[in-house]
């Protein structure tokens, strides 16, 4: 702690160049960029929604498909925040050396890193935007309560870039990314409430499914997306809040650690 | 070292300097990499900062931008505390870095707009730069060209130009034509040259000693973490060495050599060749005269001291990495 590596990040309002050089080069890649996002997601909900979902009754009152369009929602975004601030981050700060560039002008690594925060929650929120409009012209969301599930988006957005950072903070290269996918992303996944409803778990595992950020996001959009006022908002949102706060004080000193010694 | 500091005392008042560095240390995990070093670059004036990989050149130069914080030392840098007021003094700052880290999604243009924009730049104001930009950097006609299409000059001469969007007083240059062919070097002196003329400090490290005698008016030998030798590259020269070189080699090159020790004022081995450092060289000159006719294996070359033997007589022969 001699150097205070972990003293609190001060952003500023100086990160604003960090994010429009991003969205910058977003905007060349743009059409292949948003049929990423948008293209497996929906194969997958469509799939597993009309063909698992005529074998199923109604799932908590209404049609797998619905159930499962909210679910897939949130899973994008997460997916969307994470790459971002995973593989898209790494490579702007280990490979091509981008930040190094930045911290050469007046910016500080605290700007670098709120720039990069806020533009992985941004390119959430265009990926759960194209999902939602697309959701939105099958049918299968109630206006207009589901516009309320952007700025869930951009918070669900800004916890996962806040968590991604702190394991692109500490990887050695990109081969590193892969125990965070299949230790934690995808056992997330699977036990919050995406795909199937979390009381079909264990007791146990539901305790802790509830403490996992995905499961706070998912009872704010589904409810959102389905036409009703969530339970416990102030809850779902405090946790959130707390995961991106928290995960992007330690991903600030871990990467001051990692580049400015 | 009381020398050295009389010099750099004499070179500028600490007040109006570019950049004043002293008692700085740093050290990671026990092990000292800069060892307490002062030196002074006052505006307008080239400075060098020579040494062997490894020598704490880099670390330095971190420090001095406020990116590593010093475990000791006092450094101001455009007139303001460093790393206190790091950001601020770095308005006044353009840095080439050793490695070229140029965007690569973006053109010649874009990279510039993208760099200007970190300083607070508006717009507008960067895109009335960016021509002028390109044409000091010789890349008129390259405003659109994609990075990856650009030569390993052409990049450095972008990146040169990227340093100068804020229109810098003080340039820092870490390697600047390291990997470059000869017409792309003498290129970037020539851009460089006309920096200085136009009032820039540049403070660059280097491992070509032609470069550091050509562009430099002063030069400091760091190795081990410290200073060892600070002054302009003649006085150097002068200062350290014998002014005449013989550089002997081929068969018996270094039996022969070391038979006649006493025809330099020095001599060096390194392999199979033997460096006479003489003040006259007629007397070994003469010896070598009856030695290297068509039927002897031994050759030799006679030449002036340069800055590379100071530099090889001050950090040793051996290699560092």
């Amino acid at each position: 702690m001699r150097h205070g590596w972990f003293a609190l990040p001060r952003p500023g309002l100086r990160w604003l160049p960090v994010w429009r050089r991003n969205f910058l080069v977003w905007r060349k890649l743009a059409i292949p960029s948003i049929m990423g996002n948008l293209a497996d997601p929906l194969i997958y909900m469509l799939g597993l929604g009309y063909g698992l979902g005529s074998l199923l009754p109604q799932v908590q009152g209404v049609d797998y498909v619905r159930f499962l369009a909210a679910g897939t929602i949130v899973a994008s975004t997460m997916n969307a925040a994470t790459f971002e601030a995973l593989y898209s981050a790494f490579s702007r700060m280990h490979v091509q050396k981008t930040w190094d560039a930045i911290l050469n002008t007046p910016l500080s690594l605290d700007h670098v890193l709120t720039g990069e925060l806020v533009w992985a929650a941004s390119k959430s929120l265009l990926a759960g935007l194209a999902i939602l409009l697309v959701i939105g012209a099958l049918g299968l969301v109630s206006w207009p309560l589901a516009l309320w599930v952007l700025p869930v988006i951009f918070l669900t957005g800004l916890a996962f870039a806040a968590m991604g950072l702190i394991v692109c903070a500490l990887a050695p290269s990109y081969d590193f990314f892969m125990y965070y996918f299949t230790l934690f992303i995808t056992p997330m996944l699977l036990v919050s409430g995406v795909f199937f409803p979390t009381e079909q778990l264990p007791a146990m595992v539901q305790t802790v499914a509830a403490w996992l950020p995905l499961a706070h996001a998912v009872q704010l959009a589904r409810p959102l997306l389905l036409g009703r006022i969530p339970d416990d908002i102030g809850l779902h949102l405090t946790a959130l809040v707390l995961v991106a706060g928290v995960c992007f004080c330690i991903a600030t000193g871990l990467t001051r650690r990692r580049l400015l010694k | 070292m009381a020398s050295l500091t009389g010099l750099t005392a004499s070179a500028a008042s600490v007040s109006d300097a570019a950049l004043h560095v002293s008692g700085l240390c740093k050290s990671y995990a026990g092990e000292t990499v800069i060892a307490g070093i002062d030196f002074v670059v006052p505006p307008a004036t080239c400075f060098g900062l020579l040494g062997p990989n490894g020598a704490g050149k880099t670390t330095t130069l971190r420090c001095c931008l406020g990116l590593t914080t010093p475990d000791r030392g006092h450094i101001r840098l455009a007139g303001r505390p460093v790393p206190a007021e790091a950001e601020a003094a770095r308005t006044r700052v353009g840095v080439v870095p050793q490695f070229d880290n140029l965007d690569p999604d973006f053109t010649s243009s874009e990279n510039l707009l993208v760099y200007g924009r970190y300083f607070g730049i508006k717009d507008a104001a960067i895109r009335d730069r960016i021509p002028g930009l390109l044409d000091f950097a010789g890349l008129t006609g390259k405003a659109n060209a994609r990075i990856q299409s650009l030569s390993g000059g052409m990049k450095r001469r972008l990146t040169l130009a990227r340093a100068l969007i804020n229109d810098p007083d003080i340039i820092f240059l870490d390697e600047p034509t390291t990997g470059l062919d000869p017409q792309a070097r003498h290129l970037i002196w020539e851009r460089l040259k006309r920096l200085m003329v136009g009032g820039k400090t540049l403070i660059l490290t280097t491992h070509f000693m032609d470069e550091a005698e050509r562009l430099c008016d002063r030069l400091a030998v760091l190795d081990h973490g410290g200073l060892i030798a600070e002054g302009a590259p003649r006085e150097l020269i002068t200062s350290h060495i014998e002014p005449q070189v013989v550089e002997i080699f081929g068969d018996g090159a270094a039996a022969w050599a070391s038979t006649r020790q006493g025809l330099g004022e020095r001599l060096e081995m390194a392999g199979d060749t033997a460096f006479f450092y003489c003040r006259d060289a007629a007397p070994l000159l003469a010896a070598l005269a009856g030695e290297t006719g068509p039927a002897s294996g031994l050759r030799y070359v006679h030449r002036a001291a340069s800055l590379e033997d100071v530099f090889l007589k001050l950090t040793g022969r051996d290699l560092r990495d």
